[in-house]
């Protein structure tokens, strides 16, 4: 361990001092009569682009290219081509998958099926079926923790997916299959995160546990679990502060969290994975990283309602087994569907 | 992906050199390489395609230079072209002539936005600017406390009122004006594209406001999505440029380009994690290396002479180059390297590091440097100096003094002797750098207009044949700067 760390900060510093030999004479100069810069005068234009326009705004196929495409799906869907495929109808396949997000690898493996078996059944029905099958087939959803405890479901994400919204739904949902719910307050970090989920208490009678901002994050997971058990709640959502997951301190502390949730009274039942269904091919490594870090139960996949398709948790569920188990479809506290494979699939396609 | 990219166009044979042009069919493996590389980093297919297009038209002209590799002559192409695409380089950001500045961020749900508004204050501050803000996010619980908490923390005052969003940022507007600010920043909720209703609102905004700038927030890891909802802002609103946030994500941002691409708008500003501070102009050289998986040596450069104590460096620098680097030296630079920030955050920066060693050094813990420095803290000023003479015995008092083992104490030793040679290579009579290091050199003498120190001019030599614009000849073109003005 030593050995390997002391090799890293030598390279970075023997990088620097390269830097630094050259800079050095720079930094010295620069200490003398600092260069003021004069200050713009103020034109009435306001962003001035230095460089030339691309030449690719100005290709006005771009645009027509992407209006086309739409028509491509409608394409699939017409080929009823059986046994082996044209090279046109593989490539209006790759291009339908590539659109929705599900990726290179993973097209790459759909293709293969393609040119291998051909489509017996028309090719959108055989691409169905092949992205059916590379889904994992258990979506179970554990809410009923071992007499004595709270069952506790833990939500984590990178920011901005829609991980608080969610705990929101689900406290609605819950409660109104007759579970008594207690939202806990788990971001400490972000401005305003607490009154933003108290706000979701307040609109689904779920009781809410928080402390202030910077305050430990499992202490209030903690707390929460207490109140939950002294009320006899059933169920315990917790929130956490939105974090990238290529940080080991972040990752680190999450893991921590979850170990906190999972102490008696505690049972963590399911750890929640937010996922934006805008987001691209980063969505693998978040899903990866959260998994290793606090073992990821279940996806749920946000923003349904927009025009991402979410086609990455095909590559999550295919290389890692993680079931997505809920979709959000909207801002309001009824906007939460199960998951259902069939659809989502169809939808790729249809898309 | 892109790391591979790089090693397999590096394979195109050399032996093509002769002929004097890619072959055909080399080009179309490159190509196809590039695209698979392009896809990968979440550039959307329509503009993958033009891309392709464009980078065989450039390439297919190019008679190949001899001092570059066909493959990396491809990198180069690919480089530049990518540079093209996201805007040549950096803008500036100018006022209105009758102040206030009218600002109006807009953006899909969870892009960024509220924390966007903020940085945006801080920076306009930075200028020298009297920024103002103006919550005009009714829509998400919460959202207007939290701007108000951003501002405070940064000392910008908060417009909000609870009427309806159009009517807060009239009045915000007005209010600015009233008190004499002469940038406000509107924050505005996160909508879908498809939205009528909401897009209706964000556009009855921006007719109330009449802003100079509207800019679109987008998401770095937005997948291929980021074109369509850049579209139908840009019908709406007519976007100014772009924002980018979460670019400390490690996704390869391929969204930038696509937005980019579809609206011919540019990328303004950057944002980079979740400090206020993490927030600056965008730079499009920088982007396209990010893009190809080549690090951002400009930054890492910038970082440095930002923080580093230019007199403790250029000492132990010296001591690097003649082989009497010392322990004491080691200790004092792991300082200047930890005020820089984090050894993962350092090395992701670097060029020509494998993703390994850059894992590796994400997940350095920082107990482990603690370590390295107790180690050497216990040693006494001549051992140091000169650690051959640390024995067993002495080795057995460092470990108990550092409380930390013989074995590690061997270990850290060992790798110091290690290193030291690797110094002594470096700086002998025939200098050698490996690759990466040659190419920061080279950015970092690009950047002061320096030449390269004594004893790096042959370097410079081995540093032509690095490829992309680690090389003169990117330099010239675009009116003899490439890097950005600098801001502050
Ligand atoms: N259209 C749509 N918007 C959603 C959905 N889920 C969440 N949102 C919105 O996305 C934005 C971010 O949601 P949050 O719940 O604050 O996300 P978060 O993950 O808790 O964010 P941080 O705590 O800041 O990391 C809000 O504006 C939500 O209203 C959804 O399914 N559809
Ligand atoms: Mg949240």
């Amino acid at each position: 361990m030593i050995a390997s760390v002391f090799v890293l900060a030598s390279i970075v510093i023997v990088a620097l001092l390269v830097v630094a030999l050259v800079v050095v004479g720079l930094v010295r100069r620069r200490r003398g009569p600092a260069p003021v810069a004069p200050m713009a005068p103020l034109p009435d234009l306001l962003v001035t682009e230095i460089a030339e326009r691309p030449v690719l705004d100005e290709e006005p196929t771009l645009g027509s290219r992407l209006g086309a495409s739409r028509g491509v799906f409608d394409r699939v869907r017409s080929i009823a081509g059986t046994g082996a495929l044209t090279g046109e109808q593989l490539e209006v396949v790759e291009e339908v998958l590539l659109r929705s997000d599900v990726g290179v690898s993973t097209t790459e493996v759909v293709l293969a099926v393609l040119r291998r078996d051909g489509a017996p059944d028309g090719v959108a029905a055989t691409v169905r079926r092949i992205l059916r099958e590379s889904l994992v087939d258990e979506r179970h959803v554990a809410v009923d923790a071992e007499p004595g405890r709270v069952a506790v479901w833990l939500f984590v994400g990178v920011n901005g997916v829609g991980k608080t919204t969610t705990i929101g739904k689900l406290a609605h949902r819950e409660i109104g299959a007759g579970r008594k719910v207690v939202l806990a307050a788990g971001d400490t970090f972000r401005a305003a995160a607490a009154e933003q989920l108290t706000t979701w208490a307040e609109r689904t009678g779920a009781d809410v546990v928080r402390a202030g901002e910077g305050a430990d994050p499992g202490s209030v997971i903690h707390d929460a679990l207490g109140r939950a058990s002294a009320r006899g709640a059933d169920l315990v959502l917790a929130d956490t502060a939105g974090r990238r997951a290529n940080s080991t301190n972040l990752l680190d502390e999450l893991a921590k969290v979850r170990r906190v949730a999972d102490r008696a009274p505690g049972q963590v039942l399911e750890t929640f994975m937010v996922l934006d269904a805008t987001t691209g091919q980063n969505a693998l490594a978040q899903a990866r990283e959260f998994l290793a870090a606090a073992s990821v139960t279940g996806i749920v996949l946000t923003k349904l309602d927009g025009t991402a398709r979410g086609g990455i948790v095909v590559a999550i569920e295919r290389e890692l087994s993680i079931p997505v188990k809920f979709v959000g479809v909207g801002e309001g506290v009824a906007d939460l569907i199960p998951f259902d494979p069939d659809e989502f699939v169809d939808s790729l396609i249809r898309a | 992906m892109f790391d591979a990219l790089s090693d397999r166009l590096e394979r195109i044979g050399a032996s093509l050199r002769s002929r004097g042009r890619l072959s055909d069919a080399d080009l179309d493996q490159a190509l196809s390489d590039v695209r698979v590389a392009l896809l990968e980093a979440d550039v959307e297919l329509s503009v993958v395609r033009a891309f392709i297009e464009a980078l065989r038209v450039r390439l297919a002209g190019q008679s190949l230079s001899q001092s570059l590799s066909p493959g990396q002559q491809v990198i180069k192409a690919v480089h530049e072209q990518l540079i093209d695409v996201l805007g040549g380089s950096a803008l500036k950001v100018t006022y209105a002539s009758r102040p206030p500045t009218v600002i109006v961020l807009a953006g899909l749900q969870g892009a960024g936005k509220t924390t966007t508004a903020a940085k945006l204050a801080a920076w306009f501050k930075q200028q020298g600017r009297q920024p103002y803000l103006v919550a005009a996010d009714l829509q998400r619980p919460a959202a207007v406390e939290q701007l108000r908490v951003l501002g405070g923390q940064i000392g910008v005052d908060v417009f909000s009122e609870p009427s309806s969003p159009v009517e807060v940022a009239r009045r915000g507007v007005a209010e600015a004006a009233r008190i004499g600010r002469d940038v406000v920043i509107i924050d505005t909720a996160g909508r879908l594209a498809i939205d009528q209703a909401l897009m209706d609102e964000v556009r009855a905004i921006s007719d109330a406001t009449s802003p100079h700038y509207t800019f679109l927030v987008i998401d770095a890891v937005t997948g291929q999505d980021a074109v369509l909802t850049a579209r139908a802002f840009h019908e709406v609103l007519e976007l100014s440029g772009i924002i980018v946030t979460k670019l400390d994500y490690d996704a390869r941002g391929g969204a930038v380009l696509s937005a980019r691409g579809v609206v011919g708008r540019p990328i303004v500003f950057a944002s980079t994690g979740e400090k206020v501070g993490d927030f600056d102009l965008f730079h499009p050289d920088r982007m396209a290396s990010r893009i190809l998986g080549m690090g951002d040596a400009l930054s890492l450069i910038e970082q440095a002479e930002r923080t580093m104590d230019p007199e403790i460096v250029a000492a132990s620098a010296g001591r690097m180059m003649d082989g009497s680097f010392t322990l004491d030296d080691f200790l004092a630079q792991l300082n200047q390297v930890r005020k820089m920030g984090s050894l993962g955050g350092l090395m992701r920066l670097m060029p020509g590091v494998t993703k390994e060693m850059r894992t590796a050094a994400a997940n350095v813990d920082d107990r482990e440097l603690n370590k390295i420095e107790a180690i050497i803290r216990s040693m006494t000023p001549r051992e140091r100096r000169e650690p051959v003479i640390i024995d067993g015995s002495r080795r057995s008092r460092i470990a108990a003094g550092s409380g930390t083992t013989v074995n590690a104490v061997n270990q850290l030793l060992k790798q110091f002797g290690e290193m030291r040679k690797m110094m002594r290579q470096m700086g002998g009579a025939n200098p050698s750098l490996p690759p990466q290091m040659g190419k920061l050199a080279a950015l970092a003498a690009r950047r002061g207009g320096d030449e390269l120190p004594p004893g790096f001019e042959a370097l410079g030599a081995g540093m032509r044949s690095a490829p992309v614009s680690a090389g003169p000849k990117g330099k010239k073109k675009k009116g003899g700067r490439v890097t950005p003005p600098k801001q502050r």
